[in-house]
């Protein structure tokens, strides 16, 4: 299973768009996750889809999929990372009324070398991309991140709650 | 789970300090979660926009030996949502003064903002945490709140300076 999650609170027909077409042409189960639609904002006609789920249901869709595809938000990729998933991200653009700023650009450059992100730029990417992630079956390779922030981190925190 | 062997044992519970642990949904509540270890020995309560996370919380601190958080729920908005800002901006003050924290730390955004401002107001020391997603500039509410933090974080070496926000390490 293919789990497409793009945030909760704007569309992203590029990437949703991108994944109807492959799931179009292939017979491997897609479950997408598309936040707050529009009314002129695509509906995909050819996988299962809900606007919003609870965290339960991420949760276990996150557990049972093979490649997660996401925009490139900081959730999808640390939860990705967490369960040792290999994520597909596209980044949003606010130079398209995607998001609010670029950051997400910024987002993507920074974590394309990270073993297990992988980056489409643009839609015409994905679904090649969606091929070459499943014939290679990385969803084995890589292995979970720790679930805490680095200890460095957490020591100065630390710090800081308890100076009085 | 990591982190077992190393937690601490929480002291009496009229000793602890209260910690409000606050952010948005998605990614900041992701990176909130993954600071909780900070916070071991305290008495928290987690705010956020939506009450889907409250076991998730509650069996986070059973796995860490630690007493139930408190956990408290505001509105959803963005910045262009102004009569949902105004409400979220009145729950987060009935949080504050109904947690009274010693403590406040934020991952963002608009909610993190009002609680570092009023919070502020209360006496309480207040830390914002920008999201590792802003790697090339700052959050627009974390370049608003962080000059009247205690403690202003970057996750991006790159983008930190002298009188704030510093780098301390990043949550992944």
């Amino acid at each position: 299973m293919i789990f497409l999650t793009i945030g909760t609170q704007e569309p992203f027909d590029r990437l949703v768009k991108a994944v109807d077409d492959w799931a179009a042409a292939h017979d491997v189960p897609v479950f997408g996750q598309l936040g707050a639609l529009k009314p002129e904002s695509h509906r995909p006609a050819h996988f299962a889809w809900e606007q919003f789920i609870s965290a339960d249901v991420y949760q276990e869709k996150l557990q049972a999929c093979r490649l997660l595809v996401a925009h490139a938000g900081m959730g999808s990729i640390i939860s990705a990372l967490t369960w040792g998933k290999p994520v597909l991200i596209m980044p949003r653009r606010a130079s398209l009324g995607e998001h609010r700023n670029e950051h997400q650009l910024a987002t993507a450059e920074k974590f394309r070398h990270r073993p297990g992100v992988h980056v489409a730029w643009e839609a015409a990417d994905v679904g090649g991309m969606i091929d070459r992630l499943l014939q290679a079956d990385t969803a084995a390779a890589q292995g979970g991140l720790s679930p805490e922030a680095s200890p460095e981190l957490i020591a100065a925190l630390r710090g800081f709650i308890q100076a009085r | 789970m990591v982190g077992a062997e190393h937690r601490t044992d929480p002291p009496a519970r009229d000793q602890r300090l209260k910690v409000l642990a606050m952010s948005s949904t998605g990614g900041h509540w992701v990176q909130l979660l993954r600071l909780a270890p900070a916070w071991d020995g305290c008495d928290v309560t987690y705010a956020t926009a939506t009450g889907d996370f409250r076991e998730r919380v509650a069996e986070l601190a059973v796995r860490r030996g630690q007493p139930a958080p408190g956990y408290a729920v505001f509105t959803d908005a963005n910045r262009w949502q102004k009569a949902k800002l105004v409400r979220q901006l009145l729950e987060v003050a009935l949080i504050l003064l109904k947690v009274r924290p010693d403590v406040i730390i934020t991952t963002g955004a608009s909610a993190g903002y009002f609680a570092i401002r009023l919070g502020k107001l209360m006496g309480a020391r207040c830390c914002w945490l920008d999201s590792i997603a802003n790697a090339e500039e700052l959050s627009l509410s974390g370049r608003k709140a962080g000059p009247h933090a205690d403690l202003f974080l970057t996750q991006w070496p790159e983008l930190a300076r002298p009188e704030g926000p510093h780098f301390r390490g990043a949550v992944l």
